[in-house]
């Protein structure tokens, strides 16, 4: 079992994949990664031996941000688009679509579970 | 190098001079304008733009942290108050 930025992996997939279990590495990184260290992508984790393990560990730790830095980062740039007011700070308070998207349908990721408003039938009814 | 990096931002060339004006003079003066679509240069910060936002000028006092962006977005053109379906329903329930 490897761990790797406190995460552990999984031991039968394929390191390209495997390294994407951590949070802030996707496919393309965890192929540089790879590449760099030396490693063939079809490897199994579980077939890696420890000196692949912490060479991996090494130029992630170098290089990359993952995990807890990469998540206040993240929270950090939306804050900041929060603070100066702009108008995908006002979406982001609102959770709402940042990027333009409709809101008359969909974007339920966004808006969580449908809220219901029962209101103008009530009044079809009393006439 | 993608396509907006090698075209450069676009700053409204008469709002410039206006800011570039002001800053030799050393004056600090709320510029009114309609360049929504015009980048917030570095040497904008400081002052305090109206944006217009089809409606009425918007006050703006340019930060730091909003160079970059587009003046247009710290000018909202719409305003969402309630539904009205849910107004009914807050006042509603309370006298049933």
């Amino acid at each position: 079992m490897a761990r790797i930025a406190g995460v552990d992996l999984p031991k039968n997939k394929r390191s390209e994949i495997g390294l994407t279990y951590i949070y802030g590495i996707g496919r393309a990184t965890s192929k540089k990664i790879l590449e760099k260290a030396g490693i063939d992508v079809n490897k199994k984790i579980g077939d890696l031996t420890d000196d692949e393990v912490s060479k991996i560990r090494n130029i992630i730790q170098a290089e990359y941000k993952t995990e807890g830095a990469m998540r206040s980062e993240m929270q950090m740039n939306i804050k900041r688009l929060m603070d100066i007011g702009s108008y995908r700070g006002l979406r982001h308070r609102k959770g709402l679509p940042v990027r333009g998207q409709r809101t008359r349908t969909n974007s339920r990721t966004r808006k969580g579970k449908r809220k219901t408003v029962a209101g103008k039938k009530k009044v079809l009814a009393k006439k | 190098m993608s396509r907006s990096i090698k075209k450069g931002p676009y700053i409204d060339p008469k709002l410039q001079q206006k800011v570039e004006a002001l800053n030799k003079s050393n004056r600090k003066q709320v510029i009114k304008t309609w360049c929504r679509s015009s980048t917030i240069a570095p040497d904008f910060v400081g002052h305090t733009f109206a944006v217009h936002n089809g409606n009425k000028f918007i006050p703006v006092y340019i930060q730091e942290s909003m160079v970059g962006h587009k003046l247009g977005e710290f000018a909202p053109t719409r305003i969402f108050r309630a539904h009205p379906g849910l107004k009914t329903e807050t006042t509603t329930t309370p006298s049933e």
